[in-house]
């Protein structure tokens, strides 16, 4: 069977408006998942990982376009699909929720309306049956008293409470994949873990496949099954979350790792990288992490490493691994 | 992506100067030329017409002759000559107006913003009851009691624009104050004069220049439309505003010229101002690009 | 709430009263206003009347508590060349401006409304350049140039419109036009760039993520919200109208306040012109009041602000 989304050497590029500059803000991505598993996408700010959500949902700002590749739902691929074809999956079968719950709610719409309106529109459903199954995803949501809160407005809600109706919202109409940009930055730690619990129970009782786009390693190792490390728009590293935590190939990953706080952890400080991630509107020509590398060697600064895989169901983007393999079978 | 276009190289001056916009540029640089010219340029007198020559059309049109190429008015006066000397009316009593505001505006803006206290709450109060009255209402009332002439008209409009430029400059001058090199300044002893002019005053110009090019429009079209009031220049100075006043008396009648030369050289003028000024603006000051 | 309505009447209140200061203040600024408020051509004996009347010959803190006493009881004093109360007069002219100033205001929301949204949504592209283009000569030709070369072609070449007075609608076409033409610049200008900013909010971004075609994304999620911003720069400007119409209505001999205000400064009728600074500064400081308070019953963020 084919997996529920599956991602082949996708590129989204920003040009300028005259056409002279172009940053690679995505470039040559590739993984997939199957339904009821998630996966987590991390890395800095910048380095490409809410580009590469808006990709999958083809909603992306003018000056950006798909470069190339292709992303394939159930097999389907999204890429050559017009506007049309592609209004029909969003919100249907794959939707999002946005980082910023305060932001992501019309101020001037009811929550029932709000919640509601991706069932109307693809489910063709009366005002009242959209009511109706609005009150029940804020019940689903855990939001007590939903009879009343479909009909407030969302200055009238906490910012967990928000959060949680923007993830109704996310659920509606039952999609296959529900991708989730940053969710729980905003919120502070209790109602973090209930959100994520949240997510969870949702998942498992929709199979959803879900993608966690996130900086925070610890939420991973939590919720995971599946990783993927971005650095400068590229695929640095990805796998299975407990191999790569265990053994982690690139050094971008290992020092990622390091930053975690551990309970256990003995370390007065954490182990931050050195220096700014690279302008990317001009990459280096070799390896985009060359510069903030401890491990870095020559042919890191001329040449940039080609995709890897050192193991099974493993992907590296360094030269370290190519390398070590080569040593081993001559 | 933002960040790399801060850090371009600094352009060279070819350039910088590849960039003016050519239009606004050479049609301020004409009018400025003419108004400059205007005694050698202008044909006639403008102030004196013959009476048995009044009413002539553009030469172009039957009726016309190349003696007055745009035609007369109703006292028989030039209309080319009328409008070269006009060109120096409307640029000399925009610009002082524009630049009389303009030092008003930023001093007072300066001192309310790094003094605060009741200075500034004197002066906000002042331009605050001043911007809400309605501006051309204000400069009808003052020339009324004023009485017109050019040197009136420049402080009535420096009067009722100057708050535009105080409420800026102080709004810069509140955030210039917490930048490091003012504390530096005060820590190093300097006194509360020698930091507004040698920290804050440099730092606001681009500002109040900025502004001045945008107002430069705004006061041009004031002073015309209070010669056409009849409370701006007095005639028989030749102000294009004056000149459109006096060309409604021809406009029933099918007299165009009257109306259309001198509309068209305000319109010219004002969007030559405002093109320049808003191309200074993206230029000089991105964080005004609200204004 | 109560306390930010009371705050802000406060400030008002202050406005209104360094508003009526500097009127006074002005009017003295010459030395002897007497020449000012007595008619031209008055005999000594009504020099020395007026003088006594308004208390010129009282110091000068006295003299503006009388300015103001008589200005509380709404007189403005008398015009000379009407020989009526200020006050009336600018009520009788009032109901013409307005009607203007609603005029034109409905066609400056329909021209520039319009032409905001399709801005915003092509900006960088043709309909944005030609908006700008739009916007710039709005701001740049002067109504009254407007209102005059509208007289030369429909008045006097086509003989379509009626050129001065008032009458039905085609008296109030070339008037509104003229006036409405400088902000319906102003409104197109507001609604791109407020249009641009809901455009690039985050609940625009859910609505496309919804699956909303773009058609409905603009017009249900971003319009509505782009829309209240310039509906109150609408309200404001509505007011300022009436006060800036002067040149349009001299133009178009359109006896509104504006016309009053220009019959003031012909005939050297000076009350009437005192009389409408005063008035369209006071209008100014009710509207802003009025729009802080509507703005606090609409944005529960104020609302709350205790």
């Amino acid at each position: 069977m084919a997996p529920l989304i599956e991602l082949r050497n996708v590129s989204t590029h920003y040009v300028s408006q005259r056409g002279t500059r172009v940053v690679r803000a995505v470039e040559d991505v590739s993984f997939s998942l199957n339904a009821g598993q998630t996966l987590g996408i991390v890395g800095e700010s910048g380095s490409g990982k809410s580009t590469l959500a808006l990709t999958l949902l083809r909603v992306l700002p003018t000056a950006a376009r798909i470069a190339g590749g292709q992303i394939l739902l159930e097999g389907d691929d999204l890429v050559p699909k017009d506007e049309e074809e592609m209004r029909r999956i969003r919100g249907k079968k794959i939707a999002m929720i946005l980082q910023d719950p305060m932001a992501s709610l019309n101020p001037l719409f009811t929550i029932g309306d709000q919640v509601g309106e991706p069932i109307r529109l693809h489910e063709g459903a009366s005002r009242k049956e959209a009511w109706r199954r609005a009150i029940d995803l804020l019940k689903a949501v855990r939001i007590p008293a939903a009879e009343t809160r479909v009909r407030q407005y969302p200055h009238e809600m906490s910012g967990g409470m928000r959060q949680r109706i923007v993830g109704a919202i996310g659920i509606s109409c039952e999609p296959r994949l529900l991708i989730a940009d940053e969710p729980t930055t905003s919120l502070d730690l209790t109602i973090q873990a209930q959100y994520l619990k949240l997510l969870r129970d949702l998942q498992e009782e929709h199979k959803l496949g879900l993608i966690f786009i996130t900086h925070n390693l610890g939420i991973v190792a939590k919720m995971c099954d599946l990783l993927v490390v971005m650095y400068a728009g590229r695929v640095v590293e990805s796998g299975p979350v407990s191999r790569v935590f265990n053994t982690p190939y690139h050094p971008y990953t290992e020092a990622l790792l390091q930053s975690i706080p551990r309970m256990s952890d003995t370390r007065e400080r954490l182990t931050a990288i050195d220096g700014q991630p690279p302008d990317m509107s001009a990459l280096p020509l070799g390896c985009a992490f060359a510069a903030r590398c401890p491990k870095v060697f020559d042919r890191c600064r001329k040449e940039a490493p080609p995709e890897f895989s050192p193991e099974e169901g493993r992907i590296a983007r360094c030269w370290l691994p190519i390398q070590a393999a080569g040593e081993a079978q001559p | 992506m933002s960040a790399t276009s801060a850090i371009r190289p600094t352009p060279s001056v070819a350039a910088r100067l590849g960039d003016v916009p050519i239009f606004p540029v050479a049609v301020l640089a004409f009018i400025t030329l003419v108004a400059i010219f205007a005694d050698f340029l202008a044909p006639h007198d403008p102030q004196f017409g013959n009476l048995a020559e009044r009413f002539r059309p553009p030469f172009w049109i039957a009726g016309g002759s190349i003696k007055h190429a745009l035609g007369t008015d109703h006292l028989g006066r030039d209309v080319l000559s009328r409008l070269i000397f006009g060109a120096r009316v409307s640029l000399v009593v925009g610009f002082t107006a524009v630049i009389f505001a303009g030092v008003v505006g930023t001093v007072l803006g300066i001192l309310s913003g790094y003094l605060g206290g009741w200075v500034d709450q004197v002066v906000m109060r002042i331009v605050d009851t001043w911007l809400a009255l309605p501006a051309l209402t204000f400069a009808i009332f003052l020339a009324a009691i004023v009485g017109p002439s050019e040197m009136n008209i420049v402080i009535i409009l420096g009067a009722v624009y100057w708050t535009r430029y105080a409420r800026i400059v102080r709004g810069e001058v509140l955030s210039l104050k917490e930048r490091e090199f003012v504390r530096l300044a005060i820590v190093a002893g300097a006194s509360k004069f020698t930091i507004m002019r040698r920290h804050i005053l440099p730092n606001v110009v681009n500002s109040a220049i900025v502004l001045a090019s945008l107002m430069l429009g705004v006061v041009i079209v004031a002073e015309a439309s209070l010669s056409f009031l009849g409370v701006g220049v007095p005639p028989p100075k030749p102000a294009w505003g004056v000149m459109l006043s006096d060309g409604k008396q021809g406009l029933m009648v099918g007299y165009w010229w009257l109306t259309v030369m001198p509309g068209v050289a305000i319109a010219l003028l004002v969007l030559s101002a405002n093109l320049l000024g808003d191309w200074l603006r993206v230029k000089l000051d991105p964080q005004l690009r609200q204004l | 709430m109560k306390q930010y309505i009371l705050r802000r009447l406060g400030y008002s209140l202050l406005s209104l009263v360094l508003l009526s200061l500097t009127i006074f203040l002005f009017i003295r600024l010459t030395g002897d206003p007497t020449t000012l408020l007595t008619e031209p051509g008055a005999s000594a004996a009504d020099i020395e009347a007026v003088r006594h009347r308004l208390g010129l010959d009282l110091p000068l803190w006295k003299q503006y508590a009388v300015f103001v006493f008589s200005l509380l009881r709404g007189d403005l004093g008398d015009s000379f060349y009407y020989q009526t109360p200020v006050f009336e007069l600018y009520f009788s002219r009032l109901p013409n401006s307005l009607t203007l100033a609603i005029a034109a205001m409905g066609f400056s929301l329909v021209l520039g409304i319009p032409s905001g949204i399709l801005a915003s949504v092509r900006v960088g592209r043709f309909w944005d350049n030609a908006g700008k283009i739009f916007a710039l000569l709005g701001l740049s030709v002067p109504s009254f140039l407007v209102g005059l070369l509208m007289i030369l072609f429909f008045s006097v070449y086509l003989q379509w419109l009626p050129s001065s007075g008032t009458g039905g609608i085609s008296h109030l076409l070339m008037p509104a036009f003229a006036l409405g033409w400088y902000f319906a610049a102003a409104h197109m200008r507001m609604t791109r760039s407020s249009m641009l900013e809901v455009l690039g909010s985050e609940y625009v971004k859910l609505a496309r993520l919804k699956g909303l075609p773009e058609s409905m994304v603009i017009a249900k999620h971003a319009f509505k919200n782009a829309l209240i911003p310039v509906l109150t720069l609408a309200g404001i400007n509505l007011i300022q109208m009436i006060n800036v119409a002067v040149v349009v209505e001299t133009v178009f001999a359109w006896p509104g306040i504006g016309r009053l205000l220009y019959e003031g400064v012909s005939f050297r009728d000076f009350p009437v012109v005192q009389g409408i600074v005063i008035m369209g500064g006071a209008m100014i400081v009710a509207t802003n009041l009025l729009v802080d308070i509507v703005y606090a019953t609409i944005d529960p963020r104020i609302r709350m602000e205790k």
